[in-house]
């Protein structure tokens, strides 16, 4: 991913053909139903969401459980076997140290999930906090944050993290954790901005509903009307925005990885199996294909639940 | 079809007239039902003659003008019946080449919100102009001309000015003339107004519809009135036809429905339009909601809302008749209603 | 309009200044030695570190370096590199490579991404248009390193249709095709679905309909209607992505092996040279702002209802 940070602007809505004119009529039923449960039952019926879904449950029980899964350690490596093609033992062959690619496949799941787990709760958190302050006070805080947001915004991603990475690893202990901590700490830092400005605009978009300037009117406090009013309003498109992130950050770890900044050794993740194969591919390209695969296939689970959340969040769709 | 098929308009000269629409049916298909939205409306138009097409919204007037002017959305559309001819020629069976040459030229329309209506991102002038150009091979400059003489015709000041600005720079009322220039540009026989006035203010609501009147005599042409507004009708409109869940149930030269409607669905229109005369007394509302095009009530459709139904109104489809020479409604008890109870 | 411009360029001084600072921070103020491995494998003789401090003012406050720093910039002066290379001569010789590149990747998604998106919002739903659905979602989806690996391998060892590496510099154009399209895949899966919702949303506007209501012939109502209107968001889309696409190319250069700015950094991070990346990060700053100030100007030229004042 070049940027994720563009990840939840640019994709398309379903634009469904199914249109009732003004002058047709409405559908029988029409019990009412809130937006959620709505929603809920709109995306089980969504091939799109089933599907997704079900990638994403297997890779979580690879995250959380990789030993159901492989029963060979992902840490021995033995030389003799180095650049073994997939065969029985080892369904997906060996790397270049002779290390089972199944079972690093499997037990890299691990540090990818958590790091796009945890950077998008930050980047939520950060990005949705400031956003609501922002759109909920206006005026020289708005105008403050919002140029500081621009200031983060402006710097190319992958550049910004590498530079971020490179500055603060220089440090000298590298510990797996500290490292780990750093690439999420680095993706947040570059990507709240984009979760400030959906939620500034959904507080903004509450903010002059009459509803809301009414509780003001009476005299709500300022927590109450962003907790029960603004904060439900703006749920919709930061979750939206949160799942494709999601697999966008899984993808920029992998990015920083194979460009030797993020996770490595001993740490197994899919970025630095990728990075280790990066000198071998031509004779055994297979060291790359199996992580790639893997990767590809959560980050397009990831983007395809948030286009289903999407559609089945957006009654004009339906 | 049986009686509706024969039963013709009101008003019929004879010989060929301008429009002559006769028993459109239409659906809309969509994964979950089917809307008949029309079910045999039949109407002829005269040259220089107005016609009203009065309802409520989901009655059908708008679907029937867009499928005369051939730009139903086709899904969810479908025609699944009927005939409308332009001077004697059959449009439904026409080629697209034949039916985009009879549109603009032929039969024009203009639209309820003006501001979606044009094209915001190109001068009024050049949306006009764009007919003469591509339909007529005027040049650039007699195309600018004509388009000039035509935003006079309609009333706009400043006309040389205004032709270079664009749709938001105008007012909602100016927005409608220039509208109403452009749909002119091709000297069209027919034009149909599809709710022209809804979006205005009421004072120049009264300035648009003299204005289309006064066009309309100047040229000769036939106008189709679309609207909802019994009140915008009453000036104009020679003929009257009210439409209800894809029929016309009455119609009738405007003056004998103001007195005394043959429909009690008219009848209940009338009496919630405010008047002067009845300052004081209750204004009523048509209690109920519009029928659902996908599950139409059996029998009178209108039944459901009819302060005058009874049990045959239930079951049988009332056919349309003639109550009274000249006028057609489709109640079971028209006579009563034409005889004053 | 000018009072306009004349706003949005003061509001970008305090956002330039904010981001070279930061950047400037991070790479110059943090701890760590920036004269380790600078000599070989012993540690740097004292004098050689004095004289370095010195020369890049290490010892004063970063606040006075940035300035310092600053102050040259504006007089056209990057720096220089520890070994006494000059930076702006480095970035002038880089620049025109990532230039090319992004120009390269900008043109394939544009005419890939607007013909996928095109089609498949005119006919609306069926065959073709989950083909493209599909494939965009993959895109958007592959990691830009993966889409250069597979295609290095499969178009250039295999095949031998390219080749590998684009290590001449200025790079030549039709080099720069398969590496431009790694660049623009992303971009081009988002052209393509923008164009799609775009011209979805406009084929029932109310404006198409008046056009075929005024029976102008279809060519005219999809070519001068319909796309028209669709053009302005991708458009500008497009606009803003040409610095996105700058700031990207750092991984496709390193593995097609392009010497342009990403490479440039890339090699200064790891010699630990401070000024060749602030240099190069400055500049694509400048890049970014500039063509977003460019867009909204565009904004206003292509939609008429837009009014900057």
């Amino acid at each position: 991913m070049t940027d994720p940070s563009t990840a939840a602007s640019g994709s398309s809505v379903e634009a469904d053909q199914f249109v009732t004119g003004a002058e047709n009529a409405k559908p029988t039923t029409t019990k009412p139903r809130s937006l959620a449960s709505d929603a809920w039952r709109d995306l089980r019926r969504r091939p799109l969401f089933i599907v997704s879904a079900a990638l994403i449950l297997l890779v979580l029980l690879m995250a959380a459980f990789p030993f159901l899964f492989t029963q060979a350690d992902p840490n021995y490596a033995e030389l003799s076997r180095s650049r073994g093609t997939p065969s029985a033992q080892a369904w997906f062959g060996y790397d270049n140290q002779g290390y089972d690619i199944y079972a690093r496949t499997i037990y890299g799941a691990r540090a990818s999930i958590i790091v796009g787990l945890v950077a998008t709760a930050l980047t939520v958190l950060i990005g949705g906090t400031l956003g609501l302050l922002a759109g909920y006070y206006g005026g020289w805080l708005d105008g403050l944050m919002s140029r500081i947001a621009d200031i983060f915004f402006g710097l190319p991603f992958v550049l910004g993290a590498i530079v971020i990475l490179s500055s603060f690893g220089s440090t000298g202990t590298t510990s797996q954790t500290q490292i780990l901590f750093l690439v999420i700490l680095s993706i947040s830092l570059l990507s709240w901005p984009t979760a400030m400005r959906i939620m500034r605009s959904a507080a903004i978009t509450a903010r002059q509903q009459d509803y809301v300037k009414a509780a003001r009117a009476l005299g709500a406090s300022g927590p109450r009307i962003i907790l029960r009013h603004m904060l439900p309003n703006a749920v919709a498109p930061v979750l939206v925005y949160a799942t494709i992130a999601l697999g966008a950050f899984i993808g920029a770890e992998a990015t920083l990885s194979f460009l030797g900044l993020g996770l490595r050794a001993p740490v197994v993740s899919w970025g630095v199996m990728i990075a280790d194969s990066r000198d071998i591919i031509r004779v055994a390209p297979h060291t790359l294909l199996f992580p790639a695969a893997f990767l590809t296939a959560t980050v397009l689970a990831f983007v395809m639940l948030g286009d289903a959340v999407r559609e089945a969040l957006d009654p004009k769709m339906r | 079809m049986s009686i509706q098929d024969e039963a013709l308009p009101v008003g019929t000269a004879p010989g060929t007239p301008l429009l002559r629409v006769r028993d459109l049916h239409v659906e809309f298909r969509t994964r979950e039902s089917v809307a008949r939205v029309l079910n045999g409306v039949s109407y002829d138009v005269e040259a220089g003659e107005t016609l009203a097409v009065l309802g409520e919204s989901g009655s059908g007037k708008s679907v029937t003008a867009q499928t005369v002017m051939g730009i139903l959305d086709t899904p969810p559309g479908h025609i699944t019946g009927g005939s409308i001819e332009f001077k004697g020629e059959e449009l439904l069976t026409a080629t697209d080449k034949r039916r985009r040459e009879v549109r603009g030229s032929g039969i024009a329309m203009i639209f309820q919100d003006a501001l979606s209506a044009l094209n915001p991102v190109f001068t009024v002038g050049f949306q006009i102009e764009e007919q003469l150009r591509v339909r007529r091979a005027m040049s650039r400059k007699d195309a600018r001309k004509r388009a000039i003489e035509l935003l006079e015709q309609v009333k706009i000041p400043n006309a040389a000015g205004r032709v270079k600005q664009y749709p938001h720079e105008f007012s909602g009322g100016m927005r409608q003339r220039a509208m109403i220039a452009m749909s002119l540009a091709l000297d069209p026989e027919l034009l149909i107004a599809d709710e022209p006035t809804t979006a205005l203010d009421v004072t120049v609501q009264a300035q648009i519809m003299d204005l289309l009147k006064e066009l309309q005599l100047q040229r000769q042409m036939g106008l189709v009135l679309i609207t909802h507004d019994l009140g915008v009708v009453a000036e104009v409109a020679d003929r009257i036809a009210v439409m209800y869940a894809g029929r016309i149930v009455e119609h009738s030269d405007a003056r004998s429905l103001y007195r005394r409607p043959s429909h009690p669905y008219t009848e209940a229109l009338l009496e919630s339009v405010p008047r002067l005369d009845l300052k004081g007394t209750e204004l009523r509302s048509i209690k109920g909601l519009p029928p659902n095009l996908a599950d139409i009530p059996s029998g009178c459709p209108f039944h459901p809302r009819c302060k005058r139904v009874r049990d045959v109104c239930r079951t049988d489809v009332p056919p349309q008749h003639e109550p009274e020479p000249g006028r057609l409604s489709a109640c079971h008890f028209a006579e009563e209603l034409v005889a004053g109870d | 309009m000018g009072r306009y411009v004349l706003r949005r360029l003061l509001q970008l001084i305090p956002v330039f200044l904010g981001t070279t600072f930061l950047i400037y921070w991070l790479v110059w103020s943090l701890p760590g030695d920036p004269f380790a491995g600078k000599c070989g494998e012993r540690p740097c003789p004292d004098a050689y570190i004095s004289l370095m401090r010195e020369k890049f003012h290490l010892d004063e406050p970063v606040i006075v370096q940035y300035l310092r720093y600053l102050g040259n910039l504006f007089q056209g002066d990057f720096g220089e590199t520890f070994r006494g290379s000059s930076v702006g001569d480095l970035i002038a010789i880089a620049y025109p490579n990532t230039i090319r590149l992004a120009l390269v990747a900008l043109v394939i998604e544009a005419i890939i991404g607007l013909a996928a998106g095109i089609m498949t919002g005119l006919r609306g739903r069926g065959f073709l248009d989950n083909v493209v659905l599909i494939s965009t979602l993959f895109l958007i989806s592959l990691p830009v390193f993966v889409t250069g690996f597979v295609l290095q391998i499969v178009l250039g060892f295999e095949l031998g249709w390219i080749k590998t590496t684009v290590s001449k510099s200025p790079a030549p154009w039709d080099e720069l095709i398969a590496p431009g399209f790694v660049l623009g895949s992303l971009s081009m899966a988002y052209v393509a679905r923008l164009t799609r919702t775009s011209i979805a949303e406009n084929k029932r506007a109310d404006f198409v309909r008046t056009a075929v209501a005024k029976g102008q012939p279809q060519s005219r109502v999809v070519g001068v209607h319909l796309l028209r209107n669709s053009a302005i968001p991708v458009l500008t889309f497009l606009g803003t992505d040409l610095g996105a696409l700058m700031g990207g190319a750092i991984v496709t250069e390193g593995i097609f092996d392009i010497k342009g700015i990403g490479n440039l950094v890339y090699d200064g991070i790891i010699g630990k040279d401070g000024l060749v990346v602030t240099g190069v990060v400055t500049l694509l700053v400048v890049v970014y702002l500039m063509s977003n100030l460019l867009v909204d100007l565009l904004y206003a030229v292509l939609d008429p209802r837009i009014r900057y004042d």
